[in-house]
């Protein structure tokens, strides 16, 4: 049915339709938001020796996350007279969209996709930098100057990380040969490529970090020196937002995580018996899990550290990568 | 024509999945304007500044050190954009784009090395 809609001319049924799956997955994406912030703080709390939250929703308190969205729905939504209002307003938004739009392409299984579109891998780079806009918005229209720090800080590391994350890809690339994720699934049939590319997942990883804003590189919301840094001044639901565009890149960098160096859906040997769907769910989990625990592991380093372990540690580090690869490829593989 | 369609297609979930991080954040804040409390006064719409009147715009010239590693991130941004087509068509190429590669960030590298002996890259 789907591949039929697919193949028929664009209208706007087509646009009906998709629009309707798309909102399913905003739902899912948002009960996956709700249900990782819990498990963030249990987790936390666990690995910190204290319960975490236990009141609202029974022992696990399920219905914290929802209890706190609603609270923020009912707060009051001040705006500083000296900010920038239309920039003010828009910059979540800005900060917000992109993080959805990057979901368009990830391959959950080998059915269930959205957009199958050639240049996914590039299209997700391309897009999820355009957060970075929105962020330094913020921070630049609120006129606090904890805000216009944070934003300029935001600035900095997104772009300084930025670029080891994507050189780090190119090794991926170099041995699937293609840019679309769907591929990129495919050629690990072999072997996954947390294997065949050790450095370049390394490399990835801390640099997806340091792309999502968490600590140890949270440093554009560093509370003990900025206070919250590029969002100090939003409160209530455009403050929400911002919040929601961190999570839903929390969930997009897990599955992209899974689907470039753990394979996707892709089981393991002798376990193909189970569905590729379970497969996906259980490496996103343990994904999102070692995030978690590198938050909890890991101290904030200092603004100046950041910056020169991104230029003088992982640019270096994943540039020999790109080239270790292509030549081993080329000695053995051609 | 089909793959033309399936083109398309795809290409307007993309803008389906656009128009919906947009519609989102609409709708939920007009959701919120009707439900929340409206009680505007002055000191509320003051800029925080840990307590203390706020002096002067915040907007001030910034450290160039920002406008440095933008600069940096523009110069290898723009290799990254070599390097993909690079890697995807590797197969075809061989070993003389290799080298020509190799050449080309070799320059790159060079440019980084100097940043570095510039103390560029040293933060403080």
């Amino acid at each position: 049915m789907i591949e039929d809609l697919l193949y028929s001319s664009p209208g706007w049924t087509n646009v009906g339709i998709f629009f309707l799956l798309g909102a399913a997955l905003l739902m899912v994406v948002l009960g996956f938001v709700t249900y990782a912030i819990l498990a963030e703080r249990k987790v936390m709390g666990f690995m910190q020796l204290r319960h975490g939250p236990n009141q609202v929703g029974g022992r696990w308190g399920l219905l914290q996350t929802v209890a706190d969205v609603l609270k923020l729905l009912l707060k009051e939504d001040t705006i500083p007279k000296l900010a920038d209002r239309p920039l003010f307003i828009l910059a979540p938004i800005i900060a917000f969209a992109p993080a959805f739009m990057v979901l368009a392409t990830i391959p959950f299984t080998d059915r269930f996709q959205f957009a199958d579109i050639g240049v996914g891998l590039l299209y997700y780079i391309a897009i999820s930098g355009l957060t970075t806009i929105g962020i330094v918005t913020g921070g630049w229209a609120s006129n606090n100057k904890y805000a216009l720090l944070g934003g300029m800080r935001a600035a900095a590391q997104m772009v300084s990380y930025e670029i080891p994350l994507v050189m780090s890809v190119v090794g991926v690339i170099l041995l699937a040969g293609s840019l679309n994720l769907n591929e990129i699934v495919e050629a690990q049939r072999s072997g996954w490529f947390i294997i065949l590319q050790p450095i370049g997942f390394i490399v990835f990883l801390i640099a997806s970090v340091a792309e999502l804003n968490r600590a140890p590189f949270d440093l554009p919301e560093a509370e003990s020196e900025l206070v919250a840094g590029f969002h100090v001044e939003y409160s209530g639901f455009r403050w929400a937002f911002f919040m929601l565009a961190e999570y839903v890149y929390f969930f997009a960098m897990a599955s992209l995580t899974t689907v470039l160096f753990l394979g996707g859906w892709l089981p393991l040997p002798f376990l193909g018996f189970i569905p590729g769907a379970v497969w996906f769910a259980l490496k996103f989990s343990l994904v999102i899990f070692i995030l978690i625990w590198f938050r909890v592991t890991f101290p904030r380093i200092r603004a100046d550290q950041l910056m020169e372990f991104g230029w003088k540690v992982l640019l270096p580090v994943a540039l020999a990568n790109i080239f270790i690869t292509a030549i081993v490829k080329q000695l053995f593989f051609m | 024509m089909e793959l033309l369609n399936l083109y398309q297609n795809n290409y307007l979930i993309v803008f389906v999945f656009l128009c919906l991080g947009v519609i989102l954040p609409l709708v939920a804040l007009y959701l919120g304007k009707l439900l929340r409390p409206y009680k505007p006064y002055d000191a509320k719409y003051t800029t925080y500044e840990s307590g203390i009147e706020p002096f002067h715009d915040s907007r001030v010239q910034f450290n160039v050190r920002y406008y440095i590693f933008a600069l940096m991130f523009v110069i290898f941004d723009v290799e990254t954009v070599f390097l993909y087509p690079w890697a995807v068509a590797y197969e075809k190429l061989g070993i003389f784009a290799l080298i020509e590669m190799l050449i080309f960030v070799l320059m790159l590298v060079i440019g980084l090395v100097y940043a570095w002996k510039k103390k560029v890259l040293k933060w403080t």
